[in-house]
């Protein structure tokens, strides 16, 4: 009960000080191009962006360039997640894969992703293709290592437990390992759900396939610097959404275990 | 417990010295060398030309990279790589370690971070090109401007966990203001700032690349893009492994001023664990 009594008030204040500070910065930076500190061609009027925003909502070809750029995160997204599922939990379920694979691993994650995109460029032109094998290159390796190091985090006595018992192969995957792998899997795709939005929209600036990636770098070379900024805020607000929808499947997903569970009680 | 009893039964059954090192040797050069063979095998048997073999790739290593280009392009890039990584730390750091102590200014801020760390990095590229123009400090400042956040959020997270008993023994010990955040607070923050680290360097390679193959006329990224453009695949491949091993040498310096800094922190957990 007290708990309550002390919680809302402070929620209140944390909900009215978090707008404060949203508002006072929207006001900030309206005041900068007015004030003539910076060239509202440089920094447009906050209020431009956002007719400019309410415009482009109601623009269908708007739709269509942000639903080439999440089909293109889905598709890489989910290519990405079931590919290091299957080759983690084989690599980190046998050991001596583990120890083979390590040198190539620690080689290979570090590349950024982006050195792949001439490659990439010359092997699809500037279609979605291209675009894919970057977005998958660089979310497979942040899936892959977490189910590898969950897939190696089963508790010893666990696994002794069940070998006791008797458990088959099959059994042992679905009681043992999956529930200790689960939340570095969820982990691990939330971080890849971030990296591939990042890269989808890297490579349509880049390369130029369909897209919002495409608008920004359409408005830079146009000098149409209101609508720069707008599409930046839109790819914002588009990360936001992806953090804020995963980190709640993750929640419900994890609701048995124990990091999600403690933090309820605290 | 188990840990333990592995390493002596691995101990007993390991035969000597020699041979464990020849073992730890294989394992962890016979997979890339098997598909280095691979590959060279599969280059020059098929036409495609875009797949060079690995001899002739490392032959436009030593022919591209060693000389003057070394000189006019990798070192520029390697040198604003290395004052926006620094610059991020820095300012990550501060400003992290402020707005986690005080907590109206978290909360005052708390919204607007959240925004700034969800925007893609590379989408501030033209942002930063745009008020700026194209220049060096502007490349600085796109790598500032992205890896920044991951230092900043993951060192307000790291600062406001500190230990409710430790802080409180601090304050009945009347230390100075100074001597808190020197030996309280920011090693009780240290394993989450390099977290935050970590995430940033990679984003600063990201964007180093990519704000080079944008607005630039030298450097290693505007490189790997002329090359691929001209169609000098091999040049091309030769600057993806560049990039490569500028990334791997990125993770070994950091793995190693990792275990020096957080030393305590994984000798805690080891003994947290057996």
């Amino acid at each position: 009960m007290h708990v309550f009594s002390i919680r809302r008030p402070r929620s209140l204040r944390k909900v009215m000080l978090g707008v404060a500070g949203l508002t006072g910065f929207l006001v900030v930076w309206q005041l900068v191009p007015t004030l003539g500190l910076i060239n509202s061609q440089y920094l447009p009027y906050v209020t431009d962006i956002f007719a400019r925003l309410a415009e482009e909502f109601r623009d269908l070809a708007f739709w269509r360039r942000l639903g080439h750029t999440m089909t293109s995160w889905a598709i890489g997204l989910a290519v990405a997640t079931a590919a290091a599922v299957v080759l983690g939990t084989i690599v980190g379920l046998v050991p001596f894969l583990r120890r083979a694979t390590h040198t190539v691993v620690e080689f290979l994650r570090p590349i950024p992703s982006v050195a792949l995109i001439p490659l990439a460029v010359l092997l699809f032109g500037i279609q979605m293709q291209a675009a894919l094998l970057i977005i998958i290159y660089a979310s497979f390796w942040q899936v892959f290592v977490q189910v590898i190091y969950g897939v190696a985090d089963v508790d010893a006595v666990a696994r002794d437990t069940a070998r006791s018992f008797g458990l088959t192969r099959r059994e042992r995957l679905s009681y043992l390992v999956l529930p200790t792998a689960l939340p570095y899997l969820m982990t691990g795709v939330r971080l890849a759900a971030a990296v591939a939005l990042i890269l989808a929209i890297t490579a349509e600036m880049v390369i130029g396939n369909p897209g919002l990636g495409r608008m920004i770098e359409l408005s830079r070379s146009a000098g149409d610097s209101v609508g720069l900024y707008a599409f930046v805020v839109v790819t914002g607000l588009l990360g936001l959404l992806v953090n804020i929808v995963f980190r709640f499947i993750e929640r419900r997903s994890l609701s048995w275990h124990q990091s999600v569970r403690g933090e309820e009680v605290l | 417990m188990s840990a333990h009893t592995d390493r002596i039964a691995r101990r007993s059954r390991g035969g000597g010295l020699g041979r464990r090192v020849a073992a730890g040797f294989l394992y962890s050069l016979g997979l890339p060398f098997l598909l280095l063979v691979i590959w060279g095998l599969a280059s020059s048997s098929s036409t495609n030309r875009f797949f060079p073999g690995p001899l002739t790739i490392l032959e436009a290593f030593r022919e591209t990279w060693i000389g003057p280009a070394f000189v006019d392009d990798v070192l520029p890039s390697l040198y604003r790589l290395a004052l926006g990584i620094a610059a991020s730390i820095v300012i990550g750091i501060a400003a992290g370690t402020l707005i986690g102590l005080f907590r109206p200014l978290r909360e005052l801020l708390e919204p607007l971070l959240e925004f700034f760390r969800a925007i893609p990095p590379p989408v501030l590229i033209p942002v930063v090109m745009l008020l700026l123009g194209i220049t060096d400090t502007m490349k600085v400042v796109v790598i500032v401007s992205g890896a920044v956040w991951p230092i900043l959020l993951n060192t307000i997270d790291g600062v406001r966990a500190t230990d409710s008993v430790m802080s409180e023994t601090a304050d009945s010990f009347q230390i100075t203001w100074w001597e808190r955040l020197r030996f309280l607070v920011l090693p009780a923050a240290s394993p989450r700032i390099m977290t935050g680290v970590r995430q940033g360097l990679s984003v600063a390679l990201i964007l180093m690349v990519i704000s080079e193959m944008f607005a630039s006329s030298a450097g290693l990224g505007y490189r790997i893009a002329y090359f691929q453009r001209n169609y000098l695949i091999a040049e091309m491949w030769s600057g993806i492994l560049l990039l490569g091993l500028v990334g791997v040498l990125l993770a070994a310096t950091f793995g190693v001023v990792e275990r020096r800094v957080l030393r305590w922190y994984h000798g805690i957990r080891e003994v947290n664990r057996a």
